[in-house]
């Protein structure tokens, strides 16, 4: 799949935005006073960011609040509903944070679990894709949480937290790369399938609809074939754990915080480019170009 | 709204036949003439003289090459445009309810003017039927002529699919899939309709009819290999020729 930039941004940003709310919501004891003011403003920033940079990648931006009407069906619709939901509910608790020292329960409570659910909302668009065997998987919503959750713990300063998150998170996602190729090799759709001519004998592409490029073959037969996906793999496990939980450990001071939050945020963004980039579309089958799509082992 | 019906009255579709079509592209031309200049944003070329000329489509044709087990490959051309799926994935992933089934005849429609161009529907769908305008930012899709096919100001052999309309091998047949007695129904069960990636779910109302099987190459006379060969020993020229030639190293 196409590795659209604004989407990256979108699904990195806003994940570590609403990990930072839900940090903030749930906690018992949240900061309150200046600092609330500085750690809502980072993740409200983060949030809404995302979720404009979301519209870039639209035809009709000026179109967009019609999204919000097919909730019934649609998850797209549903994630601009919880987004939306999580974000005023959260205002008026981090006001009572910043303003009155007031930590309200209920609302702390309901923002967390409704910013937790945007990115669940998020993770379930992919998930739905039938046509992109790597995604309609389990992964999509353990990595999209797993990474709000380090990401929010990260940058709320929940250094205990982040210790425990980051590791499992590194274990989650390599297991994720390994069973989505598995989950990939074991799609039954193939192009004997996909023309219905398999049992005449084997089936070629013979000659491409077009000469040139299409919508379809540069929105969903991507062809990256790079093969740096074990190295880029390895670089991002690096970034977004390991060097995160060293400078953690060593001993504490608000400064460290910093480099390992950039770090973490460095090594997701990589991780999500590699999550679109290796992701292949069964279209692929009717050009005879699955193969070549995703990105080879190197 | 993005919901399916539960049920359609019709099925309207297409059953292509895969042993008559040439791959001559004019149901391509025909569905770009009468879609670009009837209803709907026009389907755009961009860059149409330049290096990257690319434009959208409701239709196009793939070729694919056979190889039996025995015997030569054979090449079948393949149309393909929307199989307005009774399992429409696209049509529930849509956030704004631009996409739709329609329960009085399955076709299944963009509302452009409901669009958002987010895509999301041209990635739920494993055959690549709908492709996004380049110049309109809206997602283009097969309409099945919807405003040929019910248009009593054309004469009424016109009031069909501009692609089954024009194509020159009779290629394209369109009907009503849900009937069994209709004519489409009875080809495709006649000739043992093929329904395209039946493992995705989508239960795809267009059916491709599978080429008929070719005929044997015939052994033209049986007794041939039992008669004696025509000439053992050469005579004259061709047999000096010969001997010449077979003394040489």
């Amino acid at each position: 799949m196409h590795p659209a930039p604004s989407i990256i941004l979108f699904t990195t940003l806003s994940g570590i935005g609403f990990g930072m709310l839900a940090f903030l919501g749930l906690d018992a004891a949240p900061p309150k006073g200046w600092s609330a003011l500085a750690f809502l403003f980072i993740a409200f920033s983060l949030a809404v960011c995302g979720l404009l940079a979301s519209t870039f990648h639209l035809g009709h931006p000026e179109r967009a609040l019609k999204a919000f009407t097919q909730w019934r069906s649609s998850w797209l619709s549903r994630e601009a509903w919880v987004s939306l939901l999580a974000l005023s509910v959260m205002a008026p608790y981090g006001a009572g944070l910043v303003f009155l020292d007031q930590a309200w329960r209920v609302p702390g409570i309901a923002g967390g679990i409704l910013s937790l659910a945007t990115v669940y909302a998020t993770s379930m668009i992919y998930l739905q894709m039938r046509t992109v065997p790597r995604w309609n998987h389990w992964s999509p919503p353990a990595l999209f949480l797993g990474f709000a959750l380090a990401g929010g713990a990260l940058m709320t300063g929940r250094v205990s937290v982040a210790l425990w998150v980051l590791p499992v998170l590194a274990i989650v996602q390599v297991v994720a790369w390994i069973d989505q190729e598995r989950r990939e090799k074991a799609t039954d759709t193939d192009l004997a399938t996909a023309t219905g001519l398999g049992h005449f004998g084997s089936v070629r592409a013979f000659e491409s609809p077009h000469t040139g490029e299409s919508y379809l073959t540069r929105e969903m037969v991507f062809q990256v074939g790079r093969k740096h996906a074990m190295t880029l793999k390895v670089i991002s496990v690096l970034l977004f754990a390991v060097l995160p939980v060293v400078l953690l450990l060593l001993p504490f001071t608000h400064f460290l915080v910093v480099p390992a939050a950039a770090s973490h945020l460095l090594g997701a963004l990589i991780q999500r480019w590699l999550f679109f980039a290796e992701a292949r579309h069964v279209v692929a089958q009717y050009y005879g170009r699955w193969d070549m799509t995703g990105m080879r082992r190197g | 709204m993005t919901s399916l019906p539960s049920h359609t009255e019709r099925s309207l579709g297409l059953v292509i036949d895969l042993d008559t079509c040439v791959g001559c592209h004019a149901c391509v031309t025909a569905c770009k003439g009468w879609n670009t200049e009837n209803y709907g944003a026009p389907l755009a070329d961009s860059d149409a003289y330049g290096p990257n000329p690319v434009g959208s489509f409701l239709n196009r044709i793939h070729s694919y090459e056979i190889q039996p087990e025995t015997g030569p490959a054979q090449v079948v051309h393949f149309p393909k445009s929307c199989l307005h799926c009774a399992d429409a994935p696209c049509v529930t992933v849509c956030p704004t309810g631009a996409s739709y089934k329609r329960a009085e005849d399955g076709i299944v429609l963009v509302n452009e003017s409901d669009c958002i161009g987010c895509g999301l529907c041209a990635w739920a769908c494993p055959y690549g039927a709908r492709e996004m305008d380049p110049e309109e930012q809206v997602m283009k899709k097969c309409t099945l002529c919807v405003d040929r096919i019910y248009n009593e100001n054309l004469p009424e052999e016109d009031r069909q699919p501009a692609c089954v309309r024009t194509c020159p091998v009779g290629a394209r047949h369109f009907g009503d899939l849900s009937d069994p007695e209709s004519d489409v129904s009875r080809l495709v069960a006649e000739r043992g309709g093929i329904e395209l990636m039946p493992e995705q779910g989508t239960a795809p109302v267009n059916r491709y009819l599978p080429p008929r099987p070719k005929d044997e190459v015939p052994e033209l006379d049986v007794l041939a290999p039992f008669l004696e060969p025509v000439a053992d020993d050469s005579k004259g020229f061709v047999g000096w020729l010969d001997r010449a030639l077979s003394r040489l190293p």
